[in-house]
Protein backbone atom coordinates (compact mmCIF):
# COMPACT_ATOMS: atom_id res chain seq x y z
CA UNK A 1 0.00 0.00 0.00
CA UNK A 2 1.58 3.29 -1.05
CA UNK A 3 2.22 5.86 1.60
CA UNK A 4 -0.42 8.62 1.70
CA UNK A 5 0.52 11.51 -0.52
CA UNK A 6 2.01 14.50 1.16
CA UNK A 7 -0.53 17.31 1.34
CA UNK A 8 0.37 20.86 0.44
CA UNK A 9 1.12 22.58 3.70
CA UNK A 10 -1.85 24.22 5.39
CA UNK A 11 -0.35 27.67 5.07
CA UNK A 12 -0.14 27.57 1.31
CA UNK A 13 -3.57 29.06 0.67
CA UNK A 14 -4.74 30.11 4.06
CA UNK A 15 -2.81 33.27 4.70
CA UNK A 16 -5.03 36.35 4.73
CA UNK A 17 -5.15 37.60 1.18
CA UNK A 18 -3.13 40.68 0.44
CA UNK A 19 -5.77 42.64 -1.42
CA UNK A 20 -8.20 45.52 -0.98
CA UNK A 21 -11.42 43.56 -0.76
CA UNK A 22 -13.92 44.92 1.74
CA UNK A 23 -16.22 42.32 3.26
CA UNK A 24 -19.71 43.22 4.47
CA UNK A 25 -21.52 40.60 6.49
CA UNK A 26 -25.24 40.61 5.80
CA UNK A 27 -28.10 39.48 8.07
CA UNK A 28 -28.31 36.34 5.90
CA UNK A 29 -24.90 35.32 7.19
CA UNK A 30 -23.02 35.70 3.92
CA UNK A 31 -20.13 38.02 3.13
CA UNK A 32 -20.60 40.49 0.32
CA UNK A 33 -17.34 41.37 -1.39
CA UNK A 34 -16.82 45.00 -2.38
CA UNK A 35 -13.81 46.26 -4.28
CA UNK A 36 -12.99 49.81 -3.12
CA UNK A 37 -11.49 52.07 -5.77
CA UNK A 38 -8.18 53.76 -5.11
CA UNK A 39 -6.95 57.28 -5.59
CA UNK A 40 -6.07 57.26 -9.29
CA UNK A 41 -9.38 56.05 -10.80
CA UNK A 42 -11.25 58.37 -8.44
CA UNK A 43 -9.10 61.34 -9.43
CA UNK A 44 -9.63 60.52 -13.11
CA UNK A 45 -13.39 60.26 -12.59
CA UNK A 46 -13.31 63.63 -10.83
CA UNK A 47 -11.33 65.15 -13.69
CA UNK A 48 -13.92 63.90 -16.19
CA UNK A 49 -16.73 65.37 -14.09
CA UNK A 50 -14.85 68.64 -13.76
CA UNK A 51 -14.49 68.86 -17.52
CA UNK A 52 -18.18 68.15 -18.04
CA UNK A 53 -19.17 70.76 -15.48
CA UNK A 54 -16.84 73.31 -16.99
CA UNK A 55 -18.30 72.68 -20.45
CA UNK A 56 -21.87 73.00 -19.18
CA UNK A 57 -21.09 76.32 -17.49
CA UNK A 58 -19.20 77.68 -20.48
CA UNK A 59 -22.06 76.86 -22.85
CA UNK A 60 -24.60 78.28 -20.40
CA UNK A 61 -22.71 81.55 -20.00
CA UNK A 62 -22.36 81.88 -23.76
CA UNK A 63 -26.06 81.15 -24.28
CA UNK A 64 -27.31 83.34 -21.42
CA UNK A 65 -24.90 86.22 -22.00
CA UNK A 66 -27.15 88.13 -24.45
CA UNK A 67 -30.05 88.18 -21.96
CA UNK A 68 -28.45 90.78 -19.72
CA UNK A 69 -29.44 90.83 -16.06
CA UNK A 70 -32.04 88.07 -16.33
CA UNK A 71 -29.38 85.94 -18.02
CA UNK A 72 -26.89 86.70 -15.25
CA UNK A 73 -29.43 85.70 -12.62
CA UNK A 74 -30.16 82.42 -14.37
CA UNK A 75 -26.45 81.84 -14.91
CA UNK A 76 -25.64 82.27 -11.23
CA UNK A 77 -28.49 79.91 -10.31
CA UNK A 78 -27.09 77.41 -12.77
CA UNK A 79 -23.60 77.94 -11.38
CA UNK A 80 -24.94 77.19 -7.91
CA UNK A 81 -26.72 74.05 -9.13
CA UNK A 82 -23.72 72.73 -11.03
CA UNK A 83 -21.25 73.52 -8.25
CA UNK A 84 -23.14 72.04 -5.34
CA UNK A 85 -25.73 69.68 -6.76
CA UNK A 86 -24.21 68.04 -9.84
CA UNK A 87 -22.60 65.23 -7.83
CA UNK A 88 -25.51 64.77 -5.43
CA UNK A 89 -28.20 64.57 -8.10
CA UNK A 90 -26.26 62.13 -10.26
CA UNK A 91 -25.22 59.93 -7.35
CA UNK A 92 -28.70 59.60 -5.91
CA UNK A 93 -30.67 59.35 -9.14
CA UNK A 94 -28.22 57.28 -11.18
CA UNK A 95 -27.32 54.32 -8.93
CA UNK A 96 -24.35 56.11 -7.35
CA UNK A 97 -22.66 57.04 -10.63
CA UNK A 98 -21.77 60.49 -11.89
CA UNK A 99 -20.86 60.50 -15.61
CA UNK A 100 -17.16 60.41 -14.67
CA UNK A 101 -17.63 57.47 -12.33
CA UNK A 102 -19.73 55.72 -14.96
CA UNK A 103 -16.90 56.06 -17.44
CA UNK A 104 -14.35 54.70 -14.97
CA UNK A 105 -16.71 51.93 -13.78
CA UNK A 106 -17.02 53.29 -10.24
CA UNK A 107 -20.01 53.64 -7.96
CA UNK A 108 -20.77 55.25 -4.58
CA UNK A 109 -22.46 53.04 -1.99
CA UNK A 110 -23.12 53.14 1.74
CA UNK A 111 -20.69 51.20 3.92
CA UNK A 112 -23.16 48.31 3.96
CA UNK A 113 -23.20 48.08 0.15
CA UNK A 114 -26.64 49.64 -0.37
CA UNK A 115 -27.09 52.44 -2.93
CA UNK A 116 -26.22 55.90 -1.65
CA UNK A 117 -29.15 58.06 -0.46
CA UNK A 118 -29.81 61.79 -0.23
CA UNK A 119 -28.40 62.37 3.26
CA UNK A 120 -25.15 60.50 2.71
CA UNK A 121 -24.57 61.93 -0.76
CA UNK A 122 -25.23 65.48 0.45
CA UNK A 123 -22.85 64.98 3.39
CA UNK A 124 -19.98 63.62 1.32
CA UNK A 125 -20.32 66.29 -1.35
CA UNK A 126 -20.70 69.27 1.01
CA UNK A 127 -17.66 68.13 2.98
CA UNK A 128 -15.68 68.01 -0.27
CA UNK A 129 -14.82 71.64 0.60
CA UNK A 130 -12.67 70.36 3.46
CA UNK A 131 -11.02 67.70 1.31
CA UNK A 132 -9.94 70.50 -1.00
CA UNK A 133 -7.95 72.20 1.78
CA UNK A 134 -5.36 73.63 2.00
CA UNK A 135 -4.98 73.40 -1.80
CA UNK A 136 -5.66 70.91 -4.59
CA UNK A 137 -7.34 68.13 -2.56
CA UNK A 138 -4.37 67.72 -0.19
CA UNK A 139 -6.41 66.55 2.81
CA UNK A 140 -8.58 64.35 0.61
CA UNK A 141 -5.56 62.69 -1.00
CA UNK A 142 -3.81 62.11 2.32
CA UNK A 143 -6.94 60.62 3.86
CA UNK A 144 -7.55 58.49 0.76
CA UNK A 145 -4.02 57.10 0.80
CA UNK A 146 -4.02 56.41 4.53
CA UNK A 147 -7.39 54.67 4.78
CA UNK A 148 -7.68 50.91 4.16
CA UNK A 149 -10.73 51.40 1.94
CA UNK A 150 -9.51 54.67 0.36
CA UNK A 151 -12.01 57.02 1.98
CA UNK A 152 -11.63 60.75 1.80
CA UNK A 153 -12.83 62.84 4.76
CA UNK A 154 -16.28 63.32 3.25
CA UNK A 155 -16.65 59.56 2.87
CA UNK A 156 -15.62 59.02 6.50
CA UNK A 157 -18.32 61.38 7.75
CA UNK A 158 -21.03 60.18 5.38
CA UNK A 159 -20.27 56.47 5.81
CA UNK A 160 -19.89 55.92 2.07
CA UNK A 161 -17.51 53.98 -0.09
CA UNK A 162 -16.46 54.29 -3.73
CA UNK A 163 -16.28 50.82 -5.26
CA UNK A 164 -15.80 49.23 -8.66
CA UNK A 165 -19.07 48.25 -10.25
CA UNK A 166 -19.29 44.52 -10.72
CA UNK A 167 -19.22 43.29 -14.29
CA UNK A 168 -20.63 39.94 -15.39
CA UNK A 169 -17.77 37.52 -16.09
CA UNK A 170 -17.83 35.32 -19.19
CA UNK A 171 -18.13 31.64 -18.49
CA UNK A 172 -14.81 29.85 -19.07
CA UNK A 173 -14.77 26.32 -20.41
CA UNK A 174 -12.64 23.55 -18.93
CA UNK A 175 -10.26 21.71 -21.28
CA UNK A 176 -11.56 18.44 -22.64
CA UNK A 177 -9.65 15.91 -20.61
CA UNK A 178 -10.57 12.74 -18.76
CA UNK A 179 -11.38 13.04 -15.10
CA UNK A 180 -8.75 11.65 -12.75
CA UNK A 181 -9.34 10.49 -9.20
CA UNK A 182 -8.39 12.76 -6.34
CA UNK A 183 -5.17 11.79 -4.57
CA UNK A 184 -6.48 13.28 -1.29
CA UNK A 185 -9.59 15.06 -0.01
CA UNK A 186 -8.85 18.74 -0.61
CA UNK A 187 -10.06 21.57 1.59
CA UNK A 188 -12.55 24.07 0.17
CA UNK A 189 -9.92 26.70 -0.64
CA UNK A 190 -7.66 24.05 -2.18
CA UNK A 191 -10.52 22.98 -4.40
CA UNK A 192 -11.06 26.57 -5.43
CA UNK A 193 -7.41 27.02 -6.25
CA UNK A 194 -7.39 23.85 -8.40
CA UNK A 195 -10.56 24.89 -10.21
CA UNK A 196 -9.26 28.42 -10.69
CA UNK A 197 -6.16 27.00 -12.36
CA UNK A 198 -8.30 24.95 -14.75
CA UNK A 199 -10.64 27.84 -15.51
CA UNK A 200 -7.87 30.33 -16.16
CA UNK A 201 -5.53 28.04 -18.09
CA UNK A 202 -6.77 29.29 -21.47
CA UNK A 203 -5.48 32.75 -20.58
CA UNK A 204 -2.02 31.59 -19.45
CA UNK A 205 0.98 30.82 -21.63
CA UNK A 206 2.17 27.22 -21.86
CA UNK A 207 5.34 28.04 -19.95
CA UNK A 208 3.49 29.74 -17.12
CA UNK A 209 0.98 26.86 -16.89
CA UNK A 210 3.84 24.42 -16.59
CA UNK A 211 5.58 26.52 -14.00
CA UNK A 212 2.44 26.84 -11.87
CA UNK A 213 1.56 23.15 -12.15
CA UNK A 214 5.18 22.26 -11.41
CA UNK A 215 4.78 23.64 -7.87
CA UNK A 216 2.47 20.73 -7.10
CA UNK A 217 4.47 18.07 -8.97
CA UNK A 218 6.16 16.97 -5.76
CA UNK A 219 3.07 16.54 -3.59
CA UNK A 220 1.24 14.84 -6.50
CA UNK A 221 4.17 12.51 -7.08
CA UNK A 222 4.25 12.98 -10.85
CA UNK A 223 7.06 14.22 -13.07
CA UNK A 224 6.90 17.93 -13.69
CA UNK A 225 5.84 17.54 -17.36
CA UNK A 226 2.70 15.59 -16.39
CA UNK A 227 1.68 17.81 -13.48
CA UNK A 228 -0.44 20.07 -15.66
CA UNK A 229 -2.49 17.28 -17.22
CA UNK A 230 -2.91 15.71 -13.79
CA UNK A 231 -4.17 18.97 -12.26
CA UNK A 232 -6.63 19.52 -15.10
CA UNK A 233 -7.87 15.96 -14.68
CA UNK A 234 -8.37 16.51 -10.98
CA UNK A 235 -10.27 19.73 -11.72
CA UNK A 236 -12.52 17.78 -14.10
CA UNK A 237 -13.21 15.28 -11.35
CA UNK A 238 -14.05 18.12 -8.92
CA UNK A 239 -16.48 19.70 -11.42
CA UNK A 240 -18.30 16.43 -11.95
CA UNK A 241 -19.83 15.17 -15.21
CA UNK A 242 -21.16 18.00 -17.37
CA UNK B 1 -22.59 17.32 -4.66
CA UNK B 2 -20.38 18.06 -7.66
CA UNK B 3 -20.34 21.60 -8.95
CA UNK B 4 -21.84 20.77 -12.33
CA UNK B 5 -24.91 19.05 -10.92
CA UNK B 6 -25.35 21.90 -8.41
CA UNK B 7 -25.32 24.35 -11.29
CA UNK B 8 -27.70 22.27 -13.41
CA UNK B 9 -30.13 22.01 -10.57
CA UNK B 10 -30.30 25.74 -9.77
CA UNK B 11 -29.35 27.48 -12.99
CA UNK B 12 -32.95 28.27 -13.98
CA UNK B 13 -33.65 29.73 -10.56
CA UNK B 14 -30.61 32.03 -10.75
CA UNK B 15 -31.56 33.24 -14.19
CA UNK B 16 -35.06 33.95 -12.95
CA UNK B 17 -33.61 35.87 -9.99
CA UNK B 18 -31.39 37.93 -12.30
CA UNK B 19 -34.42 38.76 -14.43
CA UNK B 20 -36.29 40.02 -11.37
CA UNK B 21 -33.28 42.09 -10.33
CA UNK B 22 -33.17 43.71 -13.77
CA UNK B 23 -36.83 44.66 -13.40
CA UNK B 24 -36.34 46.02 -9.87
CA UNK B 25 -33.26 48.01 -10.85
CA UNK B 26 -35.20 49.66 -13.63
CA UNK B 27 -37.86 50.55 -11.05
CA UNK B 28 -40.51 48.25 -12.50
CA UNK B 29 -41.16 45.45 -10.01
CA UNK B 30 -43.21 42.75 -11.67
CA UNK B 31 -46.23 41.02 -10.20
CA UNK B 32 -44.04 38.36 -8.57
CA UNK B 33 -42.04 40.82 -6.45
CA UNK B 34 -43.82 39.44 -3.38
CA UNK B 35 -41.64 36.36 -3.71
CA UNK B 36 -38.43 38.34 -4.04
CA UNK B 37 -37.36 38.06 -0.36
CA UNK B 38 -37.72 34.28 -0.41
CA UNK B 39 -35.80 34.05 -3.69
CA UNK B 40 -33.07 36.31 -2.27
CA UNK B 41 -32.66 34.16 0.84
CA UNK B 42 -32.46 31.01 -1.27
CA UNK B 43 -29.74 32.62 -3.33
CA UNK B 44 -27.85 33.52 -0.17
CA UNK B 45 -28.09 29.89 0.90
CA UNK B 46 -26.74 28.74 -2.45
CA UNK B 47 -23.86 31.17 -2.14
CA UNK B 48 -23.01 29.93 1.33
CA UNK B 49 -23.12 26.31 0.07
CA UNK B 50 -20.97 27.12 -2.94
CA UNK B 51 -18.34 28.75 -0.74
CA UNK B 52 -18.40 26.00 1.83
CA UNK B 53 -18.03 23.26 -0.78
CA UNK B 54 -15.17 25.02 -2.53
CA UNK B 55 -16.85 25.43 -5.88
CA UNK B 56 -14.91 27.37 -8.45
CA UNK B 57 -14.33 31.11 -8.11
CA UNK B 58 -16.25 31.72 -11.31
CA UNK B 59 -19.46 30.27 -9.84
CA UNK B 60 -18.91 31.88 -6.42
CA UNK B 61 -18.25 35.26 -8.02
CA UNK B 62 -21.37 34.96 -10.14
CA UNK B 63 -23.49 34.14 -7.10
CA UNK B 64 -21.81 36.90 -5.12
CA UNK B 65 -22.74 39.46 -7.76
CA UNK B 66 -26.33 38.28 -7.69
CA UNK B 67 -26.36 38.41 -3.88
CA UNK B 68 -24.89 41.92 -3.90
CA UNK B 69 -27.51 43.15 -6.33
CA UNK B 70 -30.23 41.44 -4.31
CA UNK B 71 -28.88 42.97 -1.10
CA UNK B 72 -29.02 46.41 -2.70
CA UNK B 73 -32.65 46.00 -3.67
CA UNK B 74 -33.67 44.35 -0.41
CA UNK B 75 -31.96 46.70 2.04
CA UNK B 76 -32.18 49.86 -0.09
CA UNK B 77 -32.77 52.96 2.09
CA UNK B 78 -36.21 53.90 0.82
CA UNK B 79 -36.87 57.60 0.56
CA UNK B 80 -40.28 58.80 -0.56
CA UNK B 81 -38.80 62.27 -0.91
CA UNK B 82 -41.92 64.45 -1.03
CA UNK B 83 -43.60 63.07 2.07
CA UNK B 84 -40.36 63.07 4.03
CA UNK B 85 -39.55 66.66 3.13
CA UNK B 86 -42.99 67.82 4.20
CA UNK B 87 -42.78 65.93 7.50
CA UNK B 88 -39.30 67.29 8.09
CA UNK B 89 -40.34 70.90 7.53
CA UNK B 90 -43.55 70.64 9.55
CA UNK B 91 -42.07 68.94 12.59
CA UNK B 92 -38.77 67.20 12.16
CA UNK B 93 -36.60 70.26 11.62
CA UNK B 94 -37.72 72.33 14.64
CA UNK B 95 -37.62 69.19 16.79
CA UNK B 96 -34.08 68.50 15.61
CA UNK B 97 -33.01 72.07 16.40
CA UNK B 98 -34.49 71.78 19.90
CA UNK B 99 -32.78 68.43 20.47
CA UNK B 100 -29.45 69.89 19.33
CA UNK B 101 -29.80 72.95 21.53
CA UNK B 102 -26.21 72.77 22.76
CA UNK B 103 -24.39 73.42 19.46
CA UNK B 104 -27.20 75.77 18.39
CA UNK B 105 -26.76 77.78 21.59
CA UNK B 106 -22.99 77.84 21.23
CA UNK B 107 -23.17 78.97 17.60
CA UNK B 108 -25.82 81.61 18.42
CA UNK B 109 -23.81 83.05 21.31
CA UNK B 110 -20.68 83.25 19.20
CA UNK B 111 -22.35 84.68 16.10
CA UNK B 112 -24.74 87.16 17.70
CA UNK B 113 -22.18 88.04 20.37
CA UNK B 114 -19.64 89.03 17.70
CA UNK B 115 -22.31 90.78 15.66
CA UNK B 116 -23.68 92.89 18.52
CA UNK B 117 -20.29 93.53 20.11
CA UNK B 118 -18.67 94.63 16.87
CA UNK B 119 -21.74 96.70 15.90
CA UNK B 120 -21.66 98.54 19.21
CA UNK B 121 -17.90 99.11 19.06
CA UNK B 122 -18.04 100.49 15.52
CA UNK B 123 -20.99 102.69 16.47
CA UNK B 124 -19.03 104.12 19.40
CA UNK B 125 -15.59 104.23 17.74
CA UNK B 126 -16.33 104.69 14.00
CA UNK B 127 -12.75 104.28 12.79
CA UNK B 128 -12.77 100.66 14.00
CA UNK B 129 -14.64 99.62 10.86
CA UNK B 130 -11.41 100.00 8.89
CA UNK B 131 -9.72 97.39 11.07
CA UNK B 132 -11.94 94.78 9.44
CA UNK B 133 -12.99 96.12 6.02
CA UNK B 134 -10.85 98.04 3.57
CA UNK B 135 -12.00 101.52 2.50
CA UNK B 136 -13.16 100.27 -0.91
CA UNK B 137 -15.58 97.79 0.67
CA UNK B 138 -16.86 100.44 3.06
CA UNK B 139 -17.48 102.87 0.21
CA UNK B 140 -19.32 100.12 -1.68
CA UNK B 141 -21.54 99.43 1.32
CA UNK B 142 -22.28 103.14 1.69
CA UNK B 143 -23.22 103.38 -1.98
CA UNK B 144 -25.62 100.45 -1.63
CA UNK B 145 -27.59 101.98 1.19
CA UNK B 146 -27.41 105.60 0.08
CA UNK B 147 -30.80 107.08 1.06
CA UNK B 148 -31.09 108.70 -2.40
CA UNK B 149 -31.14 105.36 -4.24
CA UNK B 150 -34.56 104.30 -5.47
CA UNK B 151 -33.92 100.63 -4.90
CA UNK B 152 -31.74 99.07 -2.31
CA UNK B 153 -29.46 96.17 -1.87
CA UNK B 154 -26.26 94.89 -3.33
CA UNK B 155 -27.00 96.14 -6.83
CA UNK B 156 -28.22 99.66 -6.23
CA UNK B 157 -30.18 101.06 -9.19
CA UNK B 158 -31.82 98.43 -11.33
CA UNK B 159 -34.80 97.47 -13.41
CA UNK B 160 -37.37 94.96 -12.21
CA UNK B 161 -35.83 92.24 -14.41
CA UNK B 162 -32.77 92.52 -12.20
CA UNK B 163 -34.69 90.93 -9.33
CA UNK B 164 -33.76 87.69 -11.05
CA UNK B 165 -30.11 88.58 -11.06
CA UNK B 166 -30.22 89.44 -7.38
CA UNK B 167 -32.07 86.25 -6.55
CA UNK B 168 -29.43 84.21 -8.35
CA UNK B 169 -26.63 86.16 -6.71
CA UNK B 170 -28.09 85.78 -3.21
CA UNK B 171 -28.61 82.06 -3.68
CA UNK B 172 -25.03 81.53 -4.85
CA UNK B 173 -23.47 83.77 -2.22
CA UNK B 174 -25.47 82.74 0.84
CA UNK B 175 -25.51 79.02 0.15
CA UNK B 176 -21.76 79.13 -0.40
CA UNK B 177 -21.22 80.79 2.99
CA UNK B 178 -23.54 78.38 4.78
CA UNK B 179 -21.95 75.30 3.19
CA UNK B 180 -18.45 76.49 4.05
CA UNK B 181 -19.50 77.19 7.61
CA UNK B 182 -20.85 73.66 7.91
CA UNK B 183 -17.96 71.90 6.17
CA UNK B 184 -15.38 73.79 8.23
CA UNK B 185 -16.62 71.81 11.22
CA UNK B 186 -14.70 68.81 9.96
CA UNK B 187 -11.46 70.58 10.96
CA UNK B 188 -12.22 69.87 14.62
CA UNK B 189 -14.82 72.66 14.57
CA UNK B 190 -12.23 75.35 13.87
CA UNK B 191 -13.57 76.18 10.40
CA UNK B 192 -17.08 76.70 11.70
CA UNK B 193 -15.84 78.86 14.56
CA UNK B 194 -13.82 80.91 12.11
CA UNK B 195 -16.68 81.52 9.67
CA UNK B 196 -19.16 82.31 12.46
CA UNK B 197 -16.68 84.76 13.92
CA UNK B 198 -15.80 86.44 10.63
CA UNK B 199 -19.40 86.70 9.46
CA UNK B 200 -20.56 88.00 12.84
CA UNK B 201 -17.79 90.59 12.97
CA UNK B 202 -18.21 91.87 9.42
CA UNK B 203 -22.01 92.04 9.54
CA UNK B 204 -21.73 93.82 12.90
CA UNK B 205 -19.15 96.25 11.53
CA UNK B 206 -21.28 97.12 8.50
CA UNK B 207 -24.41 97.58 10.62
CA UNK B 208 -22.57 99.72 13.16
CA UNK B 209 -20.93 101.84 10.48
CA UNK B 210 -24.11 102.48 8.47
CA UNK B 211 -26.04 103.36 11.63
CA UNK B 212 -23.24 105.69 12.66
CA UNK B 213 -23.24 107.66 9.41
CA UNK B 214 -27.02 108.02 9.55
CA UNK B 215 -28.18 105.52 6.94
CA UNK B 216 -30.51 103.88 9.46
CA UNK B 217 -33.56 104.75 7.38
CA UNK B 218 -32.41 102.59 4.48
CA UNK B 219 -30.26 99.92 6.07
CA UNK B 220 -32.39 98.57 8.89
CA UNK B 221 -35.71 98.34 7.01
CA UNK B 222 -33.83 96.55 4.23
CA UNK B 223 -32.16 93.87 6.31
CA UNK B 224 -34.73 93.24 9.04
CA UNK B 225 -37.02 91.13 6.82
CA UNK B 226 -34.69 88.56 5.33
CA UNK B 227 -32.31 88.77 8.29
CA UNK B 228 -34.72 86.60 10.24
CA UNK B 229 -34.06 83.72 7.86
CA UNK B 230 -30.52 84.45 6.77
CA UNK B 231 -28.93 84.97 10.19
CA UNK B 232 -30.78 81.97 11.63
CA UNK B 233 -29.59 79.87 8.70
CA UNK B 234 -25.94 80.84 9.16
CA UNK B 235 -26.20 80.13 12.89
CA UNK B 236 -27.69 76.71 12.26
CA UNK B 237 -25.08 75.88 9.62
CA UNK B 238 -22.45 76.82 12.19
CA UNK B 239 -24.18 74.65 14.80
CA UNK B 240 -24.14 71.70 12.38
CA UNK B 241 -20.42 72.25 11.82
CA UNK B 242 -19.72 72.56 15.55
CA UNK B 243 -21.51 69.27 16.11
CA UNK B 244 -19.14 67.58 13.66
CA UNK B 245 -16.17 69.21 15.36
CA UNK B 246 -17.35 68.22 18.81
CA UNK B 247 -17.78 64.59 17.71
CA UNK B 248 -14.12 64.62 16.63
CA UNK B 249 -12.84 66.36 19.77
CA UNK B 250 -14.89 64.37 22.29
CA UNK B 251 -16.11 61.14 20.71
CA UNK B 252 -17.14 59.68 24.06
CA UNK B 253 -17.14 55.89 24.10
CA UNK B 254 -17.17 55.55 20.31
CA UNK B 255 -14.30 55.45 17.87
CA UNK B 256 -13.73 58.86 16.32
CA UNK B 257 -14.79 57.68 12.87
CA UNK B 258 -18.01 56.21 14.24
CA UNK B 259 -18.77 59.29 16.35
CA UNK B 260 -18.20 61.46 13.29
CA UNK B 261 -20.50 59.32 11.16
CA UNK B 262 -23.29 59.51 13.72
CA UNK B 263 -22.89 63.25 14.18
CA UNK B 264 -22.82 63.81 10.42
CA UNK B 265 -26.09 61.93 10.03
CA UNK B 266 -27.83 64.49 12.24
CA UNK B 267 -25.83 67.51 11.08
CA UNK B 268 -26.71 66.99 7.47
CA UNK B 269 -30.38 67.14 8.39
CA UNK B 270 -29.73 70.51 10.02
CA UNK B 271 -28.07 71.57 6.76
CA UNK B 272 -31.13 70.45 4.81
CA UNK B 273 -33.18 72.78 7.00
CA UNK B 274 -30.64 75.55 6.39
CA UNK B 275 -31.18 75.12 2.65
CA UNK B 276 -34.89 75.70 3.17
CA UNK B 277 -34.32 78.83 5.29
CA UNK B 278 -31.84 80.28 2.80
CA UNK B 279 -34.22 79.74 -0.08
CA UNK B 280 -36.89 81.77 1.76
CA UNK B 281 -34.27 84.39 2.66
CA UNK B 282 -33.24 84.77 -0.99
CA UNK B 283 -36.86 85.25 -2.07
CA UNK B 284 -37.55 87.80 0.66
CA UNK B 285 -34.32 89.65 -0.03
CA UNK B 286 -34.81 89.84 -3.79
CA UNK B 287 -38.53 90.58 -3.94
CA UNK B 288 -39.52 92.26 -0.67
CA UNK B 289 -36.53 93.84 1.08
CA UNK B 290 -35.41 95.75 -2.00
CA UNK B 291 -38.74 97.49 -2.54
CA UNK B 292 -38.78 101.11 -1.35
CA UNK B 293 -42.43 102.03 -1.72
CA UNK B 294 -43.63 100.33 1.49
CA UNK B 295 -42.80 102.81 4.24
CA UNK B 296 -40.20 102.09 6.88
CA UNK B 297 -42.95 101.45 9.44
CA UNK B 298 -44.46 98.69 7.31
CA UNK B 299 -41.01 97.18 6.71
CA UNK B 300 -40.29 97.12 10.45
CA UNK B 301 -43.68 95.58 11.24
CA UNK B 302 -43.29 92.84 8.66
CA UNK B 303 -39.67 92.30 9.74
CA UNK B 304 -40.60 91.87 13.39
CA UNK B 305 -43.45 89.55 12.42
CA UNK B 306 -41.01 87.44 10.39
CA UNK B 307 -38.61 87.23 13.36
CA UNK B 308 -41.50 86.18 15.60
CA UNK B 309 -42.58 83.65 12.98
CA UNK B 310 -39.12 82.08 12.89
CA UNK B 311 -38.93 82.02 16.69
CA UNK B 312 -42.38 80.46 16.98
CA UNK B 313 -41.50 77.89 14.33
CA UNK B 314 -38.46 76.67 16.21
CA UNK B 315 -40.08 76.83 19.65
CA UNK B 316 -43.53 75.45 18.94
CA UNK B 317 -43.70 73.50 15.67
CA UNK B 318 -43.56 69.74 15.84
CA UNK B 319 -44.55 69.35 19.47
CA UNK B 320 -46.98 66.43 19.71
CA UNK B 321 -50.49 67.29 20.83
CA UNK B 322 -51.01 63.87 22.34
CA UNK B 323 -48.68 61.75 24.34
CA UNK B 324 -46.93 59.38 21.96
CA UNK B 325 -48.74 56.10 21.69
Amino acid sequence: MPAPLAKPSADTFRQPLLDTRHLVETPEGIDLVLHPAGLVPRALAFAVDLTIRGTILLLAFLALGPFGELGMGLASLLFFLVTWWYMVLFEVLNQGCTPGKQLLGLQVVHDDGTPVGWAASLTRNLLRVVDLLPFGYTLGILSCLAHPTFKRLGDLAAGTLVIYRERPQPRPSLPEIDAQPLPFAPQADERRALLAFAERQAGLSAGRRRELAGILAGPLRVPEEQAEARLLGIARELMGPP
Amino acid sequence: MKQNSFEHRHQAEWQDFARRLDALERGRPGADSRHFPAAYRRLCRHLALAEERGYSSRLVDQLQQLALRGHRQFYRHRNPLGARCLGFLLGGFPRLVREEWRPVLAASLLFYGCLLGMGLLVYLFPELVYSLLDPGQVAQMEAMYDPDASRLGRFGERSSAADWMMFGYYVMNNFGIAFQTFAGGLLFGLGSLFFLLINGLSIGAVAGHLSDIGYTGTFWPFVIGHGAFELTAITLAGAAGLKLGWALCAPGRLRRSEALRQAAERSVRLVAGVLFLLLIAAFVEAYWSSMTFPGAALKYTVGILLWLLVAAYFLLAGRPRHAPE
